[in-house]
């Protein structure tokens, strides 16, 4: 588990639209990578094509590849379906099934994937929740509906949902713009926790994040309004924080613009 | 002295506060408009009652306004003339209803017992008293089950292909026919039928033809119904699911129809409460039947509407009283199943949790 992503000029379009250009870069195993930059700049599409979830939206098309450890996620034979297995994600908003309870919805993944016997789930779903910091907390209410969770907890149950398959990579789309900074601070946590065994994608438009939650990060930037968002630089972060090469890229951070 | 003579006028008012009516002012106001009615009513020489409580529901709306205005200033005025229109409105569309109700319970009630539930027309001469329903009741729950069955599966798929998987010139075509469909008048859809399956391939009259019309009249409501419902599910549960790596097909069985449900069923409920009623198209197919027939793939059979109709025409006491409680029958029919329907979807609903 914990595989490493080599991207090469990797170019999305929604319809007409081009939406990202040309991106290139390399995401390092068992290791969180942060993509920060201005809204609009493509960092969630981005993060999207990597599991394939992209071509979910509607005349939505990829072109270029993402190797998972040499192997072309956008080759001719390739099931999304099995991409998405191996690549998690979590949204921004936490959505939970709101049909099922806290335990169906850590078991949902994998009942699919044919475990099905209830001691094997029980174990599966508890070492997931327990993962998440959340077992604790739900421990005695597994049957009642995930939706009566707060945002903070909801969130935390849709990374133990996406992390009870045992994904290769987790990928993040600004899970804590929508939580208080306690439940944030959780969530922070825990993803210093999982980097140990996944290899994990974040998008974030806290830089205070990036900097506390990553060992290296990636700057988006558009050229204007209507061109495509372009990778700036990826680099160590401490070193993008302190001594980036390109002058956006410190003009960004410090809040010049932006 | 300046201090003596001001304390009967108010202090001058906060920006904040203003005179306003009390509470209790609206209920007097549509009292005394009620009685005013009357009382014009009645010394005007009006006879209908209907004429007495429009003139009480004008003054009520009118005087209240007035009032408001004197009290309340101009704006307050406006959004009570916007509310007691509301109310009047509501009043005006409840009265036919209950009143329509309350005739048929009254006249339907004369007749309607256990008798009348399980006893056909068989051998009972029109102008006798006596007989029963049983026998289109039997017909009615047959012919919409079979409807039902031949509707729900298409409507339902049909419903899951637009909204899920239909893109391009297919579904625009499919949206459109649907929306055509549901134009369709029921005798239009029972002339269909009846050339086709019973003119053209020569079957006999059935149950089972009466269904297939009700189910051309059922099928575009269930589709709408249904794709309403789905395309309220959220995109990102969808996504939620897809991301997990489960396939299109199980994400749509396992987590899409599910957070629908409810209102899958209730629209399939109200499409079902919409032909327990119809009567063209079970007139030219079903033909009606005095005895029972519990096969409804085989000879005519009756139903409640059906019923209805040719008790009215035989024009005597005792038929005019079968028919108004068959019509008891039919209304107490459809409202249980809009019952049902609401506890299913609320017993089905995703709950909030606690």
């Amino acid at each position: 588990m914990a595989k490493r992503i080599d991207v090469s000029g990797l170019t999305a379009y929604y319809g007409k639209t081009k939406a990202i250009e040309d991106i290139s870069m390399t995401v390092e195993p068992r290791s969180v990578t942060a993509f920060i930059g201005p809204s609009g700049c493509g960092k969630s599409t981005f993060l999207r094509t990597l599991n394939r979830m992209h071509e979910v939206i509607p005349h939505a098309t990829v072109s270029g590849t993402v190797l998972l450890d040499d192997e072309n996620l956008y080759g001719p034979d390739v099931d999304p379906v099995a991409v998405r297995r191996t690549i998690g994600m979590v949204f921004q908003r936490p959505n939970p099934f709101p049909t099922m309870s806290i335990y169906d919805n850590v078991a949902a993944g994998l009942k699919l994937n044919g475990i099905r016997r209830r001691g094997e789930l029980d174990a599966l779903v508890e070492k997931s929740l327990r993962s998440a910091n959340l077992w604790n907390e739900v421990k005695d209410r597994l049957n009642k509906p995930g939706a009566g969770l707060s945002g903070g907890q909801q969130q935390r149950l849709c990374i133990a949902r996406a992390i009870a398959v045992e994904p290769e990579v987790l990928l993040m789309d600004e899970p804590c713009s929508a939580l208080d900074p306690i439940s944030t601070l959780a969530i922070e946590d825990l993803i210093s926790e999982l980097k140990e065994r996944f290899t994990i994608v974040i998008v974030t438009h806290n830089m205070q994040q990036a900097a506390r939650v990553s060992d290296r990060t990636a700057f988006f930037n558009l050229a204007a309004v209507g061109q495509p968002g372009r990778l700036i630089e990826i680099d160590a972060t401490e070193r993008i924080f302190s001594n980036p090469t390109v002058q956006a890229t410190e003009d960004y951070i410090s809040g010049r613009f932006g | 002295m300046s201090t003596t003579t001001k304390p009967t006028v108010t202090p001058p008012a906060s920006v904040l506060t203003q005179r306003r009516l009390p509470r209790w002012a609206p209920a007097a106001t549509a009292l005394g408009a009620v009685v005013a009615g009357i009382g014009i009513g009645a010394g005007a020489g009006l006879t209908s009652e209907i004429q007495w409580g429009l003139i009480a529901a004008l003054l009520f709306v009118g005087a209240l306004h007035v009032l408001s205005t004197r009290v309340e200033g101009s704006r307050k005025a406006k959004d009570r003339l916007a509310t007691s229109l509301v109310w009047v409105c509501f009043i005006l569309a409840v009265i036919p209803l209950v009143s329509l109700l309350e005739y048929t319970i009254r006249k339907g009630a004369k007749v309607l017992d256990g008798y009348f539930l399980t006893h056909s027309m068989n051998g009972v001469a029109t102008i006798e008293p006596g007989g029963g329903v049983y026998h289109s009741l039997l017909g009615t729950l047959e012919q919409v089950a079979l409807a039902t069955l031949i509707s729900a599966p298409i409507g339902l798929l049909t419903a899951i292909y637009l909204v899920e998987y239909g893109r391009g010139p297919l579904a625009k075509a499919v949206t459109f026919f649907v929306d055509v469909m549901t134009g369709i008048p029921s005798i239009v859809a029972g002339l269909f039928v009846l050339s086709f399956w019973i003119i053209w391939l020569d079957f006999s009259f059935s149950g089972f033809a009466g269904s297939m019309a009700l189910s051309i009249l059922m099928m575009p409501v269930v589709v709408r119904s249904t794709e309403e419902m789905l395309k309220l599910v959220p995109n990102e549960l969808r996504e939620a699911s897809l991301a997990l790596g489960v396939p299109k097909w199980r994400t749509i069985l396992k987590v899409v129809l599910p957070t629908a449900v409810g209102g899958i069923v209730t629209g399939l409920m109200l499409a079902v409460a919409r032909i327990t009623g119809e009567t063209a198209p079970v007139l030219l197919l079903v033909y009606g039947a005095a005895t029972i027939n519990t096969n409804p793939f085989d000879g005519a059979q009756d139903s409640l509407p059906l019923y209805i109709f040719q008790q009215w025409k035989n024009g005597n006491e005792p038929s005019y009283d079968r028919a108004w409680a068959a019509a008891l029958v039919l209304i107490a029919l459809v409202m249980a199943l809009n019952l049902l329907a609401r506890g299913v979807a609320r017993w089905k609903a995703p709950k909030p949790g606690h």
